[in-house]
């Protein structure tokens, strides 16, 4: 018996009692199906129509080299590396933002057109490609782009503004959803634990308390595990 | 094609999974009734690991959670949308209804936020407070009964306080409230709004033997592995499997109509077989519709007969219509002082700690019906947009807003954990012009006629939450917060979102005594035809500015319990 199908008697053996569905294809058909698919990679409850679309977008190549080098200098210069942790390249983004590009194809024109600005101004300015530019050179067409006039809604900025918005945002975010910058964030949870209140020091810092007559109504986490029970009125007994 | 029909002869046919569907089933089946239930979509079980989503982290999809294939993002567990591709539905000229539907064992309740409120004694009498709308044929002290077995065989957090129109019950202890919640119970409390521990049903404390206590990961939306939230497959369905009962489920099947024969009773429903798109009969004594309220007043609408020339349970034209959703707006703030946190595990259950009841006089003010604010806020797991404007509040201490360098992980972990959001949900008034009806000019691509939709949300909602963005702005003053983006103009409705957007939507297969101006009747049994029954949100004569899944889960139990009696008394 192969993983996938162990899977599947596990749960219709302790979960839906030995129940036959109906309606979908006969259990031979849909467990030859997805074999080959289904046993070779992690799952993240993809529906098999998702998983084929990943599958297709990871097959295509939107950037070529030229913009990939391009994207992982402008990347790093939005995120370099510092003492603790790595840059946004380290991070995998150029990757992340290639996949986001087919995945949401709007966004092409405007990153494409975006790379064509930054060459084009660079060779104008310093007669050479960005990615070859001097950082000092870089980060000096860059200041003209970074920092947009928050008076001025973002739509209405030039392209070069508004593509620089868009890979910061990209950066920004394909860095700290990777393991990386989860752990560069410090965010604590996706995993179990038992929620009891802020911590004492973080309630003194932010200024405010708890109303004891609040926290009596709470759950006591040493009796969690134990059966509820009521009286009549509702009042819980354990 | 031949129409295939199935030998076996079911006590009962249940046409949807749902809230309404698997307490349909679990009822029916503990009773030892023969039960047939009929899902549109999968099976799905969160306790399957390729079915999961729950303590996946963002790497894990390469999209990083973006909404671009799922409307709630990449790890929300609805299989569905607003949008589903070979399922449309329209709208008539200016109506923008936005219908919600997940194609999936168990239906909505897999993702869903576990509000669970029970509706007050005025909720089910609102005519005679404000003359607007109708009186239910039942009220509170019908239904009590019942929201007292389902929290206690469900399970729900909360606590008994006593008030008038948000009734006590049976409660497990709530989880103690998180920083930015006690922020928001300070600010309330400048405006003397109350703030009361969240009714959710979500498992704080051990509540039976097979289902798992909450782990706090804050995921409800991606459905528990460990059946710690209430879904209708985990903790209605299978448990009515596994202590013997005979249910049949048919999944991937789709009901185009309930046949009838020629006394013009129900016989059963008919399907299409979403894997080889044939078409297939399910006979049953009776049959309960529990589709969601459009997929059922759908069914009814397109179950034309000679018998039932307008559609099934249709003699009074009343299917369809006095559709209502709950009115809703958002807003966020800027709380200064939530800067600089100090990182720990805040995840908790999945949404709200703390909420506020609705707490005014509506004799007092310029709108009926009155609205709940729900709290969010925290330090969140990342995913797709996480990191997007990184120190747009720079704007607010007059700093330099954009650059990029290391300057920006400062910049982030400033932030972080620094916003909290509103949301006003409130009850709007039900109107006989707000309907759903078949379009006669489309099928979907099961050839079955879809739903054509009108809705127009009247000055009752319009002002309820222009007071709702006054309710906020106050909030957000007292907090010592910035509000963030622009208060929606008169002409943009003050931002009230459209109609379906809430997903609470409801009304549509109505209850009353009167066979001419209602559907069913206090038991959801249809007027016109005494063996079929409605357990989804279609029977509600109005909505209250409550949730609605604990009202379908005791009405379904109720229902399910005249089913049994009148099948025994042989009246169906």
């Amino acid at each position: 018996m192969d993983r996938r199908k162990s899977i599947k008697s596990i749960i219709l053996g302790s979960v839906a009692g030995g129940l036959a569905m109906h309606g979908c294809k006969p259990e031979a058909e849909a467990a030859a199906d997805g074999d080959a698919l289904l046993t070779s990679e992690h799952h993240f409850g993809r529906t098999p129509e998702e998983k084929e679309l990943i599958q297709e977008l990871n097959a295509e190549q939107f950037f070529n080299v030229h913009e990939l080098e391009t994207l992982g200098v402008l990347c790093d210069l939005i995120l370099p590396a510092n003492a603790e942790f790595g840059s946004a390249t380290d991070a995998g983004v150029p990757d992340f933002i290639e996949f986001m590009a087919k995945d949401i194809p709007e966004m092409q024109t405007d990153l494409r057109g975006g790379f064509m600005w930054l060459d084009h101004k660079c060779n104008t300015e310093f007669g050479t490609e960005f990615k070859t530019a001097a950082e000092e050179q870089q980060k000096q067409i860059l200041d003209t782009i970074a920092y947009p006039d928050v008076e001025v809604p973002s739509e209405e900025h030039p392209l070069e503004i508004q593509f620089f918005s868009l890979i910061r945002n990209l950066t920004l975010t394909g860095y700290y959803t990777s393991k990386m910058g989860i752990t560069d964030l410090g965010y604590k949870g996706n995993m179990p634990n038992v929620w009891d209140g802020v911590p004492d020091e973080v309630l003194a810092q932010h200024g405010v308390a708890y109303d004891p007559d609040w926290l009596a109504k709470c759950v006591d986490q040493s009796k969690r595990g134990i059966i509820a029970e009521w009286d009549e009125a509702g009042n819980l007994l354990t | 094609m031949q129409i295939i029909e199935s030998p076996t002869k079911y006590d009962v046919v249940i046409v949807g999974s749902g809230a309404g569907g698997g307490m349909a089933a679990k009822i029916l089946a503990d009773e030892g009734l023969k039960v047939a239930v009929v899902e549109a979509g999968p099976f799905f079980d969160p306790a399957n690991p390729e079915q999961q989503t729950q303590l996946k982290w963002p790497w894990e999809s390469p999209r990083r959670g973006a909404s671009t294939v799922r409307h709630f993002g990449d790890f929300d567990s609805a299989y569905g949308g607003w949008d589903i591709e070979g399922e449309p539905y329209t709208n008539t000229e200016d109506s923008n209804f936005r219908w919600f539907r997940s194609r999936m064992l168990g239906g909505r309740t897999n993702h869903w936020g576990r509000i669970s409120l029970r509706f007050g004694p005025k909720d089910f009498k609102r005519k005679d407070q404000d003359g607007l709308g109708d009186n239910w044929p039942i009220g509170y002290e019908d239904v009590k009964p019942y929201y007292d077995k389902v929290d206690k065989l469900i399970g729900v957090f909360g606590t008994n306080e006593g008030l008038p129109n948000d009734p006590d019950g049976f409660f497990l202890p709530p989880p103690k409230p998180r920083l930015h919640e006690l922020f928001y119970i300070k600010g309330a409390k400048k405006s003397n709004i109350p703030v009361i521990p969240s009714r959710m049903s979500m498992l704080t404390k051990k509540i039976n033997k097979e289902r798992g206590v909450c782990f706090y990961c804050g995921q409800c939306s991606r459905a528990c592995q460990v059946y710690a939230d209430f879904s209708s497959g985990t903790c209605l369905i299978f448990p009515a499997q596994k202590s013997g009962g005979q249910i049949d489920l048919f999944v991937n099947c789709m009901v185009r109509e309930v046949t009838t024969d020629e006394e013009g009773r129900a016989t059963g429903v008919s399907y299409i077989n979403k894997e080889d798109r044939k078409e297939y009969k399910l006979h049953g004594k009776v049959v309960v519709l529990a589709a969601s309220a459009c997929s059922s007043a759908r069914i009814l609408l397109n179950s034309k007969s000679k018998q039932h020339p307008n559609g099934l349970g249709n003699s009074s034209n009343v299917v369809g219509k006095y559709l209502h959703d709950s009115t809703g707006v958002s807003r966020a703030v800027f709380v200064p002082d939530l800067m600089n946190r100090k990182t720990y595990n805040e995840d908790g259950v999945g949404g709200m700690h703390v909420y506020s009841p609705w707490w005014l006089d509506n004799k007092k003010l310029d709108f009926p019906r009155g609205y709940h604010i729900e709290v969010w806020g925290g330090m969140g797991m990342p995913s797709y947009g996480f990191g997007f404007n990184v120190n747009e509040f720079n704007k607010f201490f007059g700093l330099k807003v954009g650059g990029y360098g290391n300057g920006l992980r400062e910049d982030v972990k400033k932030y972080y954990g620094s916003v909290l959001g509103f949301g006003g949900r409130g009850e709007s008034v039900p109107q006989q012009d707000n309907y759903c009806e078949i379009d006669p000019t489309k099928v979907d691509e099961f050839g079955i006629p879809v739903l054509r939709f009108n809705y127009q949300w009247t000055d009752y909602e319009h002002k309820q939450v222009n007071h709702m963005q006054d309710t906020f702005e106050e909030l957000a003053h007292n907090m010592g917060g910035e509000i963030l983006g622009d208060r929606p103009s008169k002409e943009a409705k003050h931002g009230i979102s459209p109609p379906g957007w809430i997903i609470h939507e409801v009304g549509t297969t109505r209850m009353g005594d009167n066979p001419k101006t209602s559907v069913v009747n206090k038991f959801q049994q249809l007027h016109d035809t005494d063996n079929v029954f409605i357990v989804d949100a279609g029977p509600f004569v109005s909505q209250a500015d409550k949730n609605p899944t604990w009202t379908i889960l005791a009405l379904s139990w109720r229902t399910s319990d005249y089913i049994i009696e009148q099948l025994k008394q042989q009246n169906i």
